[in-house]
């Protein structure tokens, strides 16, 4: 174990140097300025990392024989943070990225901001940080060089992993200076690179982990097995409002393979030697639920939906100007509705949490969107302290959002706690799309006025969700460019349990916004892009209360967007304009629709994204492009309906996903304007749905207000793909 | 229970389980190879994607009694050292983003290039629309796939 020892004031953290040599600098994350870097020597560096070190989470290392290794403490469930972020610690390195290894550092560390993936912040929290670990160490070896050499460091450079002296003619490899590095003082201050010196970061990288994926290693957490450990399904309440009154588990307990049948608040957990016979046995419980709150189907929800939208009782959430007065003197008055289906999360791996619950501590492993929450539910839960609590973080099979919440890891804890062993708790499909959480309808309704200019003289939005608090986006355009605005929410309670959807709220917000400007455009006689450029040009020139975007790089995204899709330069085509601003970055769509053969056919969309920097150009794109594909899919096909307060769609049969056949091209540009980057995880899936239907509107003049759009009258005919 | 021998990448493997237990199970809660992977369970997603007798198979739904006079290959049998075109296609468009669906979606291609090997678009199209990616990688799938095809002799 490696041995921390605290040096001095401002929290410098250092190790002496230990057998085996070479420099090992320690950082957070989330975290690396100077007060919270230090140097650990080890002479493993390949290890698990240091269980002892509180304030770091990252580690550096550079080995004598000039490997680079970098920990990753991040959840990986495919935004790339595993690749991305090494790749800025090592551009400001000026390392040789074909010698760096990534290793998913333990969890076992005390502290861990940001250890936690969703809401696309992981990028705009770590940028600098990683930039001044990497610089850190570029900086100590430097020194060591210069010390050997007897020069002044300012006389040497570095390239690819050498420290080069002035006439580039003599170098030394990081590997060979890494020991000596070690003795150097951590500097106070590093000087970063210029931006236009990058070499690495905005190239295409490929994801460090392809090797593991693509031959099938155990990356997920439902590939971790320990010889000994017990498999167990949970059968749940079917019904939301439902909770649990008798359990007849005399059949299941015969089967083959079973060990126990515990029953822990309103689970049943069937408890077994294998998957297959855990599986099977549940299906022979007879459970009897009771209500226990609301019972809630889908058409309840239609009807409530209605009724809010006429409620005198909501929140205000933005107010500009006098609204009443705009709409009693406008010229003309647009009113629009608009709704979606709840959504299940799905990520192709169910969820799935080992637990071993021992006297001295828990072990938990698996995929988790919040490992430190995790951890804190279950020390509550359990009541057992914290730092007795180790979770071991796997490959995340996808999120979404899902594996935010922490119920199935507490839940595998319980279980583990009361059977007194070691189980792997498994969710199957079912189970996951059944008693999940879920994306949450929405309804929406816009009202727009307009003066005898087909000016916008006017804007209300009220929205009214379930369980998600605030329904809307009040700072979002157009607040800001409209002289007077209402944005107001109504509030639904369902014993349905929600949760974060990728892009949660805009993912279908920004389609109602977008597809109802294309209607008010029209109605003002005004070619879209050109309408919310004008709209743009009156915030900066005249801005009403705050404004939370940046007009220009929102105005950048739909210039660049308009130019890459030659708008309204295509006589053959139905073209569609949407723009978004979410999770700190600016996307435009332009979808094109065919008419092949009598039928509108979704062809083609262009995205355009202002991210900042982009740090890895691969990664990047497929962000992009899959947040394009994750948008059409959602838009045209998945619906997730409740009966008597229970899931109809429990599977993949009836649950619709989007797939190959039906995906349209992508193409896929960045804005590159030097600024520090923000995240793509969540941003190019908000502006899809509105790009899209704005399109099949020009081809067919059918206007689309709900979601899925498969569902509609409106969408007879309209195919998808047929790119090829 | 029944004792069942089983040809899988090559090597001979027991398991003793239940006829009716899918192979997609044995696999990973007996034999260990869990590069196999659940998805749905019911033959939709094509995470359980296997070769049985050269042909993509959905390990989900076949239960081993009907697999055992077989020769079934896996993701860690399709090539002895990740080298397989198909996998080297896939490392060269960088496809994966989560990777959860990616070793069925490497079977399933594997499997049609074998009986294919040059496929039209449209025909790769046909061979991987029963393989969901929930991360939406299916520009890169299609293009490694066409990739793979231009690097097979
Ligand atoms: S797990 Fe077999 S097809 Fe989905
Ligand atoms: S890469 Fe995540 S499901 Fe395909």
């Amino acid at each position: 174990m490696l041995n921390l020892l605290k040096t001095n004031r401002r929290n410098f953290l250092k190790i002496t140097a230990t057998a085996g040599g070479g420099l090992i600098l320690g950082f957070n994350w989330s975290g690396a300025d100077a007060s919270t870097m230090g140097m650990i020597n080890a002479s493993d560096i390949t290890g698990s990392g240091p269980a002892e070190a509180v304030d770091f989470n990252s580690y550096l290392a550079i080995s004598p024989d000039n490997v680079i290794t970098i920990f990753s403490p991040n959840p990986e469930l495919g935004q790339n943070i595993k690749t991305s972020f090494p790749m800025i610690v090592a551009e400001e390195l000026d390392a040789d990225w074909s010698k760096v290894k990534v290793v998913q550092a333990a969890l076992n560390a005390k502290k861990y901001e940001r250890q936690l993936t969703g809401g696309s912040g992981a990028i705009p929290h770590s940028w600098e940080r990683l930039r001044k670990a990497g610089a850190t160490a570029r900086y100590m070896l430097m020194e060591a060089a210069a010390k050997r050499w007897g020069v002044p460091s300012s006389t040497l450079k570095t390239n690819n992993g050498m420290v080069l002296n002035a006439d580039g003619t003599s170098g030394l490899s990081y590997g060979e200076l890494a020991t000596e590095a070690s003795a150097i003082q951590i500097p106070a201050e590093v000087k970063l690179k210029e931006i236009k010196d990058f070499k690495l970061i905005g190239t295409a990288v490929r994801n460090v982990d392809n090797p593991e994926m693509i031959t099938g290693k155990p990356l997920f957490g439902m590939d971790f097995y320990r010889e000994g450990m017990l498999f167990a399904m949970i059968q749940r309440p079917e019904a939301f409002g439902m909770k649990l009154k008798s359990v007849d588990s005399a059949a299941a307990k015969v089967m083959p393979g079973i060990i126990d049948i515990v029953t822990f608040r309103n689970n049943v957990a069937v408890v077994g030697k294998s998957t297959w016979q855990v599986n099977k046995a549940r299906k022979l419980l007879k459970i009897e639920y009771e209500k226990e709150g609301n019972i809630e189907s889908s058409s309840d929800h239609d009807r409530l939906f209605k009724e809010l939208l006429e409620s005198k009782e909501a929140t205000v959430r933005r107010k500009d100007g006098d609204v009443d007065n705009a709409f009693k003197t406008a010229a003309k008055v647009i009113t629009r509705e608009y709704q979606c289906p709840f959504l299940s999360h799905s990520p192709m791996e169910p969820m799935n949490f080992f637990a071993h619950v021992r006297a001295d501590g828990v072990e938990l492993v698996g995929p988790s969107q919040t490992p430190e929450a995790a951890r804190t539910e279950t020390s509550k839960l359990l009541g057992i302290p914290p730092e007795q609590i180790t979770l071991e973080l796997t490959r995340l099979g996808g999120g979404f959002g899902r594996r935010l919440k922490t119920d199935y890891v507490t839940e595998a804890a319980e279980l583990s706690s009361i059977l007194k062993a070691p189980v792997k708790v498994i969710w199957t499909r079912e189970d996951d799309m059944t008693g999940g959480s879920y994306r949450p309808a929405v309804r929406y309704r816009f009202d727009a006025a307009l003066d005898t200019n087909g000016k916008l003289t006017g804007y209300k939005l009220r929205g009214v969700g379930i369980n998600v608090g605030n329904a809307t986006r009040e700072d979002n355009f157009p607040s800001g460019a409209v002289d007077n605005l209402l944005i107001d929410s109504v509030e639904h309670k369902s014993p349905i349990t929600t949760g974060a959807w990728r892009a949660p709220i805009t993912n279908f917000l920004a389609f109602a916004e977008q597809a109802f400007l294309d209607e008010v455009a029209m109605a003002a006689n005004q070619d879209p892009v050109k309408f919310r450029l004008d709209l743009l040009d009156k915030a900066k020139k005249s801005p009403v209360g705050a404004i939370k975007y940046d007009i220009d790089r929102m105005k950048g995204v739909i210039e660049l967007a308009a130019e890459k899709s030659g708008w309204g330069t295509k006589k053959n085509l139905a073209q569609g304009f949407s723009v978004y601003f979410s999770h700190r970055t600016y996307v435009a769509q332009v979808a094109e629709v065919e008419m092949i053969k009598g039928n509108p056919v979704l062809q083609k969309i262009y995205a355009v994204a202002d991210c900042g920097i982009v740090v890895n150009l691969s990664g990047a794109k497929q962000q992009v492009r899959g947040g394009v594909v994750d948008g059409i899919g959602h838009a045209f096909f998945s619906n997730l309906t409740f009966k008597d307060g229970a899931a109809e769609q429990k599977n993949f049969n009836t649950y619709r996903l989007i797939r190959m056949k039906e995906v349209p091209e992508i193409d896929v540009h960045f804005v590159n304007n030097g600024i520090d980057p923000t995240g793509l995880g969540e941003p190019a899936l908000p502006p899809t749905g509105g790009a899209v239907a704005n399109a099949i509107f020009k081809a067919t003049g059918k206007r689309l207000y709900n979601q899925p759009f498969t569902k509609q009258e409106e969408m007879k005919g309209v195919r998808l793909g047929e790119r090829l | 229970m029944a004792h069942y021998n089983l040809q899988i990448n090559g090597r001979a493997y027991e398991a003793d389980v239940e006829a009716d237990t899918p192979l997609l199970w044995v696999l990973r809660d007996n034999l260990g190879l869990v590069g196999t992977k659940y998805g749905c369970g019911i033959a939709q997603c094509g995470a359980c994607t296997v070769h049985v007798n050269g042909a993509a198979v959905r390990s989900c739904t076949l239960p081993v009694s009907a697999a055992a006079k077989s020769k079934i290959t896996t993701i860690e049998g399709l090539s002895a050292n990740g080298d397989h075109p198909v996998q080297v296609a896939w490392n060269e468009v960088d496809v994966a983003q989560c990777g959860y669906c990616q070793a069925g979606q490497i079977m399933s291609a594997s499997a049609l290039l074998a009986k294919n090997p040059k496929p039209t678009g449209a025909e790769i199209d046909n061979a991987m629309n029963g393989n969901i990616c929930r991360c939406g990688t299916y520009h890169r799938i299609h293009e490694a796939v066409a990739l793979a095809s231009s690097k097979l002799k």
